[in-house]
């Protein structure tokens, strides 16, 4: 048994750290949200040169065949950093569809240039009244002779905003939650009838509503068979899963380490606030919660690096999910309680790591969702 | 034992009833229901039609323009409000600075200021928190020291709620520092347009600048204005502490709000073909938070009934304070269950009055994370909820 990271896991985790270091403080972040595009295409060119976009695509593909393990122990530094570059929406999400259903040309058209940090993508599946099911797809892809028509909405889309690339999650037959009948297709961004609403989402990224209205796409745009996008779907769904819940492990894990040094600074009636033992035991609690947090995360991916059982790796991710969930309620809502006042403000970093995990929270399905797909599986 | 209003009070209750439905207007009660912040003359418009009907000022007794209601009376007009979502007054001026001008102030200064705080003509905010000083008030440091017939304050005070409205602030200022820090501190009311006071907004983590800090700069303040004796303003701060902790269980909005998840649970699609008022997880959770507010509604007409035959508010409403804004802050997180994707967009000026454009989401769903956000302040303001425990331990147990 051996719970330590690889060299070569040790290499990535230090690659960024030193890149948050130098170039990832608070404020640079800040003015990166507050800018138009909503990330830094300078950071990406970075991430492309330190090889970071090819961790999660296949060997065979061109990439680094990286494991679930090596993703979390990026993810975790980017939840510390409140990293907004669009990574998991662009490399893990559409990036791991792409390896699952794309044929080869697909896949040599697609992701080498995603490796490259030349082309963004976004995958829009969710839509409004779909909540967390992936399966529950009303879009429409009606297919004719010389081409296939999509119409629908989509909404949450991760970087919808910048992605060149949409893949569209739609219906060529069966009832809204059927789980046969659902296809991706890969959409260009500026094509005729593609409607984008952009906006900032609560944690810094940036996401989008899109519209769909009789695109028109060709055949060869349509990723794997007719119909049987879904398993594909969920794996790389699974994938984006785990990679925000590590990102949430990171994030926590700074704000308890913000919250123990304030108490221990923060001086009323005298003596800091850090030597009542009413906040002692509740920031003993913050750090139960994120140890837990951090071994179910743990779990998942070494579940999915090494059994071959997908149902086992569902339950896994899910379990990791909901468990999660529930430490960013305590631990986001005690480092705000515990800071008072000053945790209450936007100028501290505290409030948007507490903003960060709250959309965290409800990333690719919250608590809920997860403890019951879970129990059902 | 019985929990029943007389025929009276439910005579009472109808007068309420009616005159609400007829007289807060539409528009203020649109914007409410649309989660749109309500300006200072809104406000101000709704407070000066409750001054025209004589119900301004619950709380106040009848010779300074009060109701002269019972305890039963006010509570039940405080939840007919609260049930329609008719903004309540302004705290700073009518619940927390008034009470304290009726009990410590002198003749002039009661003529002076209540009236106007009674007809809405002077917005006041409060000026007790400081940077350094928190849950430990006492420790404040913004000095006022006697020139002639002024004081010259100096220091800055925090968490001004709406002071970018006020016309006024009333202050804790230090006026003595040899002697214990409870027995040095005198009780200013403070012209904000005098020179030398400045200004800072302070945005909240939901984008809106809700609160501010205040500068004193050499502001010169004419002795007048101060309340009762010098340093004695601990006393007086402590009576407006407890008004600040009546009324605070927010039973009545909690029902509205409780209405609410009802009413979205039941057309919120759930992903699978039903409705969130058919998922059986959130059902439980919805059935928690309307278990809570039952024990909290009885144990605030408890209360209620002790005050009714005479007892003073004590430090059992320091469970009021605990469980109704812990409560409400379980509220938001049901909110924010229901609206799901659609309150991750950061977009906090769809909620302004000007917005133009269709919201994201529908209905109020994109509110539900920047309420949750700003709602996080329930249990840190008014004393928070640490400084509350540790009332009921001393207080209460005797610990």
């Amino acid at each position: 048994m051996d719970f330590s990271h690889t060299e070569e896991q040790q290499m990535l985790q230090e690659s960024v750290q030193k890149f948050v270091q130098k170039s990832y403080d608070f404020d640079t972040r800040n003015k990166i949200v507050d800018s138009e595009q909503g990330y830094s295409e300078e950071n990406w060119q970075l991430f492309a040169e330190l090889g970071w976009l090819t961790v999660p695509f296949d060997e065979a593909d061109g990439g680094f065949g990286g494991s679930a393990v090596d993703l979390i122990v990026m993810m975790e530094e980017f939840g510390k950093a409140m990293l907004v570059e669009p990574y998991i929406a662009t490399t893990v999400l559409s990036g791991g569809l792409i390896g699952h259903l794309g044929d080869e040309q697909q896949k040599a058209d697609l992701i080498p240039q995603v490796m490259e940090g030349a082309l963004q993508l976004a995958c829009a599946y969710a839509e409004p009244g779909s909540r967390y099911n992936p399966a529950n797809v009303k879009t429409s892809a009606e297919v004719s002779a010389d081409s296939i028509i999509l119409n629908g909405s989509k909404t949450a889309v991760l970087n919808g905003s910048n992605a060149g690339k949409l893949l569209v999650i739609a219906r060529e037959s069966g009832a809204d939650t059927d789980r046969e009948g659902i296809s991706a297709f890969v959409v260009n961004a500026d094509a005729p009838g593609v409607s984008i609403r952009a906006y900032v989402n609560v944690d810094g990224r940036k996401a989008a509503d899109i519209t769909l209205e009789s695109v028109s796409v060709s055949a060869d745009a349509r990723l794997g068979e007719a119909g049987a996008a879904l398993v594909a779907l969920e794996h790389a769904i699974d994938r984006a899963t785990l990679s925000v819940s590590a990102e949430a492990v990171g994030a926590m894990e700074s704000l308890l380490q913000k919250t123990v040094e304030y108490s221990k600074t923060r001086k009323q009636f005298g003596t800091a606030i850090g030597t009542f033992q009413a906040l002692q035991h509740r920031m003993a609690d913050m750090f139960i919660e994120c140890q837990l947090a951090r071994s179910i995360v743990i779990r998942a991916a070494m579940k999915l690096d090494s059994t071959e059982d997908a149902l086992e790796k569902t339950k896994a991710v899910s379990a990791a999910k909901s468990r999660v969930g529930s430490a960013i309620r305590k631990v986001g809502q005690e480092a705000i309680q515990i800071h008072g006042g000053i945790g209450m403000t936007n100028e501290l970093d505290v409030a948007h790591l507490f903003k960060r995990i709250t959309a965290l929270d409800l990333m690719f399905g919250n608590t809920d969702y997860h403890t019951e797909r879970f129990a059902s599986l | 034992m019985n929990a029943d209003f007389t025929a009276e009070e439910q005579t009472f209750q109808e007068e309420v009833r009616a005159f609400l439905q007829s007289e807060f207007p539409a528009e203020l009660r649109a914007k409410v229901d649309a989660g749109i912040r309500l300006s200072k003359e809104e406000i101000v418009r709704w407070q000066k039609i409750l001054y025209q009907k004589g119900w301004a000022a619950p709380n106040w007794p009848d010779e300074f323009g009060g109701t002269g209601w019972s305890p039963t009376q006010k509570y039940i007009f405080a939840t007919e409000m609260g049930l329609i979502g008719a903004p309540e007054p302004v705290p700073f001026g009518m619940k927390m600075v008034a009470p304290v001008i009726m009990a410590y102030g002198s003749d002039e200064q009661k003529q002076r200021f209540l009236p106007d705080i009674l007809q809405s003509n002077v917005w006041w905010c409060q000026g007790y928190s400081e940077p350094n000083s928190g849950s430990d008030l006492a420790s404040l440091k913004t000095s006022a020291v006697l020139d002639g017939d002024e004081y010259v304050v100096n220091g800055s005070k925090t968490w001004n709620t709406y002071g970018q409205y006020a016309d006024w602030i009333f202050c804790l200022v230090r006026t003595d520092n040899s002697v214990k820090k409870q027995e040095g501190i005198s009780f200013l009311l403070i012209d904000m347009k005098s020179p030398g006071i400045t200004l800072k907004p302070i945005v909240l983590l939901d984008g809106h600048p809700e609160v501010n800090e205040v500068f004193f700069d050499e502001v010169r303040v004419p002795v007048n204005n101060l309340i009762g004796e010098e340093n004695k303003g601990w006393t007086y701060a402590k009576v407006l502490l407890t008004h600040e902790r009546t009324n605070i269980s927010g039973v009545p909005r909690g029902k509205r709000r409780l209405a609410a998840l009802k009413r979205i649970a039941s057309e919120t699609d759930d992903g699978f073909g039903g409705t969130m008022m058919e998922n059986s997880t959130f059902k439980n959770r919805l059935a928690s938070v309307e278990i809570e507010l039952q024990a909290l509604e009885y144990s605030e007409l408890r209360t209620l009934a002790a005050l009714s035959v005479g007892k003073a508010p004590g430090p059992e409403s320091s469970i009021l304070k605990i469980v109704g804004t812990e409560l409400a802050q379980k509220m938001d997180e049901l909110f924010v269950e229901l609206a799901g994707y659609n309150c991750l967009p950061y977009v906090p000026e769809q909620f302004e009055d000007d917005f133009e454009g269709d919201r994201i989401g529908p209905g109020n769903s994109a509110a539900a994370a920047l309420t949750y956000f700003n709602n996080r302040k329930l249990s840190i303001f008014g004393g928070s909820n640490e400084v509350q425990r540790n009332i009921i331990s001393k207080a209460v147990l005797g610990l």
